[in-house]
């Protein structure tokens, strides 16, 4: 299974999930797929998704989903310690681990090489970290949305990515339907 | 009252609830002051850019939120300005140690200080300069101005600001 599978298989799961995107092809992939108010598309800068969702996690009650990546949360690696130090029970980080930098054509990461980013989330203290099979990514998915702790998800899948068109709506549209959905949420 | 206490209650008056931080040694009364109030979510950030994610996140949750750091940062979070907090139109009010200027005892700060305002101005980022404690009157006018507009804004506080090293 290559990431576009995976959320594919896990759009209908996250439908009204306040949800970060990462950036390039998972935004894309997720556009396409299924585009939801719901969705905050990420249209530029590499690797702070997992922060992105944190601040809003933080700051709100409703359940935040962020669909990262290995070679993103590589680029913030800082943003383990302190997903860890300020404990979210409504964040899932689900780090879509490729090995691979998919957006740029599949250069392999470090996390595909001797680098595994769950001891890595382990070691900066995250309590609930999960590395699972890509086939089994929704499921373990669902289970931590219904539950309520935060939690860290690496799925391991394979490299590949499927042809997708840019996202081309606006930045403030984006936001602002994004916004309107988390007022609605926590109304 | 300290300079921290004012600069904190600025942000307390005008609901700012969610504030980021990366050390500087000049703003470490301000980042205790941030640390110590009740009505303060005090998230430090590894990197700038970190924080400044954190922030816009904090933002669209409906919290108003705030990053306090050195103004080596500018060199950081670039990019991060413009296709995040600009591109998306977020407000940022961006508290910022301007090292590098009179008294400073360290020669490389100069080296960041020299660009400091000049990246300032080419990032169309509205930049105020507080040098005596005075200057800090303007401070909750500038926090208003800040989430009219939705822009980042740079609040550079020198080294005379802070009362010397």
């Amino acid at each position: 299974m290559i990431r576009s599978d995976i959320i594919k298989e896990l759009a209908s799961t996250i439908k009204d999930t306040l949800t970060v995107c990462n950036i390039g092809l998972p935004s894309q992939e997720m556009h396409m797929i299924d585009d939801q108010p719901s969705n905050f598309y990420m249209l530029g800068t590499m690797g702070l998704a997992s922060s992105i969702g944190l601040g809003l996690a933080l700051a709100q009650k409703s359940k935040v989903l962020v669909i990262d990546g290995d070679g993103s949360v590589l680029t913030n690696m800082g943003t383990l310690p302190t997903i860890a130090n300020n404990v979210a029970d409504n964040y899932v980080l689900l780090i879509i681990d490729n090995g691979s930098y998919g957006s740029t054509g599949d250069q392999p990461t470090y996390a595909g090489k001797l680098t595994s980013l769950t001891k890595v989330a382990e070691a900066c203290g995250c309590k609930n970290v999960i590395e699972c099979k890509a086939e089994d990514t929704v499921q373990v998915v669902k289970d931590a949305l219904a539950g309520d702790e935060m939690t860290v998800i690496v799925s391991k899948c394979e490299s590949g990515n499927i042809k997708v068109p840019v996202i081309t709506m606006d930045p403030v549209v984006i936001r602002d339907r994004f916004m309107k959905t988390v007022a609605a949420q926590n109304a | 009252m300290s300079v921290d206490n004012v600069i904190i209650d600025g942000f307390v008056n005008n609901k700012v609830e969610f504030i980021t931080t990366v050390p500087c040694k000049q703003l470490g009364g301000v980042i205790d002051a941030a640390e110590k109030h009740p009505d303060i979510y005090h998230i430090p950030s590894n990197k700038e850019d970190e924080g400044m994610g954190l922030c816009a996140g904090a933002f669209m949750g409906g919290k108003r939120s705030a990053i306090i750091m050195q103004n080596t940062a500018i060199g950081v979070t670039i990019n991060t300005l413009v296709t995040l907090t600009q591109y998306y139109r977020m407000p940022l009010p961006m508290l910022i140690s301007y090292r590098g200027e009179l008294g400073e005892p360290v020669a490389c700060q100069a080296e960041m200080a020299v660009h400091t305002k000049a990246l300032l101005a080419q990032l169309n980022i509205p930049t105020y300069h507080f040098h005596k404690q005075s200057d800090a009157d303007e401070f909750d006018k500038i926090l208003k101005y800040t989430f009219m507009c939705n822009k980042p804004v740079a609040i550079l506080t020198d080294a005379s600001f802070w009362g010397g090293y």
